[in-house]
């Protein structure tokens, strides 16, 4: 049997679905940023959400600059290119007028964004006018057309990449919804024809064509005159084009720096329902913790990444051990051993990967019945026919009869009963906030759930309670502090986005860490509101009635533990202050100290007290700065 | 005596209407005293046995009576002989007298450690209460247990009482049940006891805490309602993953006559630069670095330290919301439980008002917690009120982790009202379906609730308990099978599927399910082990992606070498270029013809077969014979000119790989005798051909 040993040890906290290589194999984005730089785009100003006035072409710079910030975080593997059309200069290879090509030194024109690339596109605005120039590139004489031009430049730089392996997309940056506006009868036609034909063609060939319309402040970009067409939107897809399209555009400006994942089934299950039914579902993982990007260990002088090796020793014989070690657990004296083949066999429960138990009403599913983030569940018809008309049927079933479904899901890691929660779809203009389909909660056993609230009781005596008027002063609390449009997700994580910014200013080379918010911070604000203080105080007062303050300035009684600690610390600050550090550092008489004398200094100054006097030494030495 | 050491008891009824439940009642024990053997060697265990025909214990022969109560062994460390005595308990035939049982479990626990050890001793009774017990001298029985329960509160005992109630509490003894439930119902109230009902075996196993666990408490400071309100809290795990004991590595290197080897294995971890492998980099010359793009950052650990998120400890209360606000889904992890910190009555009255104020108004509490000094995140989680029952269990809350943006990932599904009507139930099924639900009721109120998570054991613990003591005996042992009385965990309830066939079968009826044959992933399914499962779907998914590619507008441009079959499918199939059925057929008559050609002592044969039969599948479906059909001549005629080949000529009759014929595609100019007889006949055709 072909087993990774590591595999069935894994600690089950480790997400395999959170694998990195995944992402390497899956399709990547391949997106040339195509900005108009007509003097158009540099005239129409329109004010900021902080009141100052930006051009449209700034406007779409900072798009793209935050859209690469965020994605060389969250999808490092897709690659971009920034191209400009109506220039005075040309730089293409194709060689065509009014369509410049930015690019930055070894590296391709379409490629990966690195820190480079980032920083001197985020430079390149105030030398533009100068380097690249900004001229109107559709002229009727000349029959000149930048932006058929541009798209065909686009189109060539997509070239790259298999379609399979690959999704391609143009974005256009653009206010002028008409630009073929100043050309007459014939000629007008003509253009037009000829570049919606270009843009079909590149859609043909499996390029998307997305357009980030700038609404001139008088009135809305309008679609009707030549980007429907060039987009190719019809019916209903037109009428809600233009409503979402100011939402992405707001979206890519205050990017998440959030690490996107593609869509990909965890798992494909057979569901089996009752003997004889199976359906096919896929499993998906809709909801897991993320965590900061993975570490590459590097040499510090050298900076070049570095390869881990564990091997394996023998702690008797020093021998290196090559073949997997066996397992042992001490029993009954004996050192009792298990094969990696004896411990998947164990955890192995049956062919039926999810077998359906029965149903109970949802009130049985308790806020504690809980050990890992869930599994979401889609029916899929691929391999069984019928199978998204019987998970449809069962779905609405169990919505219905507000039920869910209890199954054993066989997986070889961790074998689990499991529940099943029927969830509806939900979803309005903006899109789909809930996918319909059914949520897999991983049920604990009995050997998993402790019984604390018995440990917090004591026979024959009744537990404090509340009386009525102190629970109805809580609610008139809960009401009062009560956050009416919360949703999950609301918050960004702060230590991540922490991450994130610090790495980005490093790597940036930029002086200062931009501020962060930490979102999660309670609204003191709010709470300092005249109704809510009121609430709270009448709460204070029913519940503790004057004694409040007493218990909040006593801090309680101090624990055992802490108060060890207090006294330790006391003496160790009285202790440590008859030497001058200082000076026996200077001296060298530091060595000449016990080291009870050195863990005193240690503890006063909150430093580690670990390691040999050597090492204490060090440390002192290092606090001092000597 | 170690601070951590339990005494423990078990009185076990044997009488005779237990007999059937002793199997179950076995494993139970013995999986108390296997996990005590891993995790608790220094416990103490006693064994007390009633309903049997002796009488043997101090009692009867001190202060006589305590009739059929047998101490088995009296308490001493685990050990696994111990252990083996609970493997055939003797089967009685009096009924025996509950309470007796208790008394004398005590006088074992008092003599052996009169009044210390408080709250380390334990009595686990496990009867069905159908026996009687017998009047007391004065005094009601109710009486008589107040005063064991006093007792058990003065000398710091603890009492479990697990009673099972199966078919045989009928009618008839009603009377005796109703009695002795007031009993057990009665010491809860009295003393540290706790009495668990069950109805099935499955229950029993999880009725007992089979591993004793001392939680811990994970925070202990204020909940901050606002910086005026600060309510002093303990936050414990409410639930936790057991997993399999930290099995160590073991190393059989030392020779077997080295008495004091260790066995150890040592982990060393090298760090070799990836461009030179011989040169080893010291750990302290190591730097973290993280991915920006293309480029690795690196960061020491202090200028790390200088600038990473630090947040203080503490309990920080951002709001109410409605419960429906949160979906059960985005719970993330294992789930704690706040409970205010014990003896600060006000506290306990501020937890419980609130609790209960959010119960009333269905509302729950966001919270953001720093559970650790010194911790470099935090967490926002949600209070759901857990309003106590039983009068002397103090109102809690349960915390549970939900998701920050970054941990939700959006993905889009169909909406089901847009699937094609042929994708979704009609009326009739969707009633098929509802009484489906219906009568699959795993918590009939009439019944005690199957399958309680409180309640269920982790049959594959009790599975690998089982094995290790198994293997402590023969160290050779096989994998047992799961534990039949479990299997109810991992397979549906025969008798509940059995019962509601009827409406199971209508269900199946209204419903057309059918397997589209798929060569490969029916082959990766149906593999033996699920063991390495998660690596076959691993590749389950690389594969799978080829075909769900083509399905989004054709993808496959031409036959590969890794899956031609799925290649050749896909572009038989595409549609926009009549040119690809043509393409997809010479690219696989070439590919054909390669591999027989190369082909040494017809090692390519099984492969080219597999080829072959997709390729005339293929020219059947898109109704080209003759494409097929001179192909298949043509390579027959390179077969037979070249010696090493002619066998197989021979194979192709012999799997039935003929000439389309006219039955199969109209445009066929071969008839079908002429396509059966077609490999032997190969020759004259051939050359006709020519």
């Amino acid at each position: 049997m072909e087993l990774d040993p590591e595999e069935v040890f894994r600690d089950d906290d480790e997400d395999p679905d959170s694998d990195d290589f995944w992402e390497r194999n899956t399709t990547k984005e391949l997106a040339v940023y195509l900005v108009d730089a007509s003097p158009k785009m540099f005239s129409t100003r329109c004010l900021s959400d902080d009141e100052k006035e930006e051009s449209h072409f700034h406007i779409a710079m900072m798009c793209i600059l935050e859209s690469l910030k965020s994605q060389i975080i969250n999808r490092s593997y897709d690659e971009v290119a920034v191209c400009f059309f109506n220039t005075r200069e040309r730089k293409n290879l194709q060689d065509l007028s009014g369509v410049y090509v930015f690019d930055v030194a070894d590296k391709e024109s379409l490629d990966r964004p690195t820190a480079k690339f980032i920083k001197e596109l985020g430079n390149l605005e105030d030398a533009f006018v100068k380097q690249i120039g900004s001229q109107y590139g559709i002229v009727a004489e000349t029959r000149e057309n930048s932006l058929y031009n541009a798209l065909w430049v686009a189109q060539a730089l997509l070239r790259k990449g298999s379609v399979k392996t690959a999704d391609k997309r143009i974005l256009i940056f653009t206010n002028e919804d008409d630009p073929f506006q100043n050309m007459k009868g014939g000629t007008k036609a003509d253009m037009t024809r000829t570049t919606i034909q270009r843009a079909k063609d590149a859609r043909d060939m499996g390029i998307g064509i997305d357009l980030l319309p700038l609404s001139p402040p008088e009135r809305e970009f309008s679609l009707s005159n030549l980007y429907a067409d060039l987009l190719g939107l019809e019916g209903n897809d037109l009428a809600q084009f233009m409503p979402a399209a100011v939402e992405r555009m707001e979206e890519m400006r205050d990017q998440l720096r959030k690490r996107m994942f593609k869509k990909r089934i965890v798992k494909k299950l057979m569901f089996t329902i009752a003997d004889g039914l199976s359906i096919e579902v896929n499993a998906y993982a809709l909801v897991r913790q993320t965590a900061p990007g993975s570490i590459t260990w590097l040499d510090s002088v050298t900076n070049l990444p570095l390869k881990v090796e564990r091997s394996f020793i023998c702690g008797d014989t020093g021998a290196l051990i090559k073949e997997t070690p066996k397992r042992f657990q001490n029993y009954k004296n004996l050192d009792i051993m298990f094969t990696v083949e004896e411990l998947s066999q164990l955890k192995w429960v049956g062919t039926q990967q999810l077998r359906l138990l029965g149903f109970k009403p949802l009130s049985c599913l308790r806020d504690y019945h809980n050990l890992r983030p869930s599994t979401f569940v889609f029916p899929s018809d691929e391999e069984v026919i019928g199978s998204t008309q019987v998970f449809v049927a069962l779905h609405r079933s169990m919505v219905q009869l507000k039920r869910f479904a209890v199954a054993f899901y066989s997986n070889p890691l961790h074998p689990r009963l499991v529940a099943l929660i029927a969830q509806e779809e939900i979803a309005d203009a903006i899109g789909q906030h809930e996918p319909p389909g059914m949520h897999m909660i991983y049920l604990p056993y009995s050997d998993d759930i402790r019984q604390i609230e018995e440990l917090h009781s004591h026979p024959n005596i009744t537990a404090p309670r509340a009386s009525d008027d102190q629970v109805g002063k809580a609610a008139a609390l809960v009401r009062r502090i009560n956050l009416l449009d919360f949703s999950v997700g609301q918050f960004l994580n702060p230590a991540l986005q922490r991450h994130y910014a610090v790495l980005q200013a490093l790597a940036l080379q930029e002086d200062e860490l931009p501020e962060m918010e930490d979102g999660t911070l309670p609204d003191e604000e709010g709470l300092a509101r005249p109704g809510v203080v009121k609430a709270i105080d009448e709460f204070k007062l029913s519940v503790y009635g004057g004694n409040y303050m007493e218990n909040a300035s006593g801090q309680g009684k101090m624990t055992e533990a802490s108060k060890k600690r207090k006294t330790l610390m006391d003496n160790a600050v009285r202790e440590s202050a008859k030497y001058n550090w200082a000076d026996l550092a200077n001296r060298g008489k530091i060595r000449d100290l016990t080291v009870v004398d050195l863990k005193r200094y240690l503890t006063v100054h909150s430093l580690p007290v670990s390691g040999k006097k050597e090492d204490l030494i060090l440390r002192i030495l290092t606090h001092l700065g000597k | 005596m170690a601070r951590s050491k339990e005494a423990l008891v078990l009185l076990l009824d044997v009488g005779p209407t237990m007999h059937h439940l002793l199997p179950e009642v076995e494993k139970l024990c013995s999986l108390i005293l296997q996990k005590k053997l891993v995790f608790s060697k220094c416990d103490e265990v006693g064994i007390v046995l009633f309903g049997t025909q002796e009488t043997k214990n101090d009692l009867t022969i001190e202060v006589g009576g305590y009739e059929h109560v047998r101490v088995l062994q009296n308490i001493r460390v685990v050990d696994s002989d111990l252990a083996d005595m609970l493997h055939d308990l003797p089967k009685g035939s009096v009924p025996g007298d509950f309470l007796d049982a208790v008394v004398v479990g005590m006088d074992l626990l008092i003599k052996k450690y009169d009044r210390t050890n408080k709250g380390k001793k334990r009595l686990c009774l496990i009867t069905n209460g159908l026996s009687t017990v017998k009047d007391p001298s004065d005094g009601s029985k109710e009486d008589q247990a107040s005063t064991i329960a006093e007792q058990m509160t003065s000398y710091g005992m603890r009492l479990e009482c697990v009673v099972v109630r199966d078919n045989w509490a009928n009618s008839s003894n009603e009377i005796i049940l109703k009695e002795n439930y007031s009993i057990f119902n009665l010491f809860p109230q009295k003393t540290s006891a706790k009495t668990t009902y069950i109805e099935s075996t499955t229950s029993l196993f999880g009725a007992i805490q089979t591993r004793r666990i001392s939680p811990v408490t994970i925070f202990r400071g204020d909940l901050e309602i606002s910086p005026e309100l600060k309510i002093k809290v303990w936050a414990y795990k409410k639930t936790y993953e057991e997993k399999f004991p930290t099995l160590k590595r073991h190393s059989d290197k030392a020779p077997s006559t080295d008495r004091y080897a260790t066995h150890e294995v040592k982990i060393d971890y090298e760090y070799k630069s990836v461009q030179d492998e011989s040169k080893v980099v010291p750990p302290e010359q190591r730097i973290k670095g993280y991915r920006y793009g293309p480029q690795v950052v690196p960061i020491s650990s202090d200028e790390w330290d200088t600038v990473k998120f630090k947040p203080e400890k503490g309990l920080k209360l951002l709001g109410f919301t409605n419960y429906y606000n949160i979906f059960r889904h985005h719970y993330m992890k294992d789930a704690n439980i706040l409970i205010a910190e014990p003896n600060v009555d006000d506290a306990n009255v501020a937890v419980s008002a609130l609790a209960r104020a959010m119960e009333k108004l269905e509302k729950v509490a966001i919270i953001r917690c720093v559970w650790r000094q010194g911790q470099t995140n935090v967490m926002i989680g949600i209070l759901t009120p857990n309003v106590a029952k039983e009068d002397h269990i103090p109102d809690s809350f349960y915390f549970n982790v939900i998701p920050f943006a970054e941990d939700i990932r959006e993905f889009q599904f169909p909406s089901f009202d847009n699937l094609p009507s042929s994708m979704l139930p009609n009326d009739q099924q969707q009633e098929a379906a509802n009484d489906f639900v219906k009568s699959l009721d795993l918590a009939a109120s009439d019944k005690e609730e199957v399958l309680r998570p409180e309640f269920t054991p982790n049959p594959i613990l009790q599975r690998f308990y089982h094995f290790l003591e198994l293997k402590s005996k023969h160290p050779n042992a096989a994998v047992p099978p799961l534990d039949k009385t479990l299997r109810r965990i991992t397979e549906p309830d025969l008798e509940l599927f059995m019962q509601k066939r009827p409406v199971i079968d209508a269900f199946r009826r209204q419903f057309e399910v059918k397997e589209k044959p798929k060569k490969k992933s029916k082959r990766l399914r149906e593999r033996p082990s699920g063991s390495d499962d998660e690596k076959v779907s691993g590749r389950l998914r690389l594969n799978e992606d080829i075909p769900a590619l083509t399905e989004n507008g054709g993808k496959a441009e031409e036959i590969g070498n890794l899956t031609p079959i799925q290649d050749f499918e896909a572009m038989i199939s595409r549609r926009d270029n009549p040119d690809w059925v043509n393409k997809a057929i010479k690219g696989m008559s070439n590919k054909i013809f390669d591999l027989v050609e190369n082909s040494y002592e017809g090692d390519n044969f099984p492969k080219v077969l597999e080829l072959l039969s997709a390729l005339r599948k293929g020219c059947v479906v898109e109704q080209e014979p003759k494409q097929f059909n001179d192909f298949l001549r043509c390579l027959c005629r390179f077969c037979l000119d070249h010696h090493d080949l002619r066998s197989f000529c021979d194979i192709l009759a012999s799997r039935e790989i003929t000439l389309i014929s006219k039955s199969e595609a109209v445009d066929s100019e071969v008839d079908y005798e002429e396509a059966r007889s077609f490999p032997i006949k190969a020759e004259p055709k051939c050359e006709s051909a020519q």
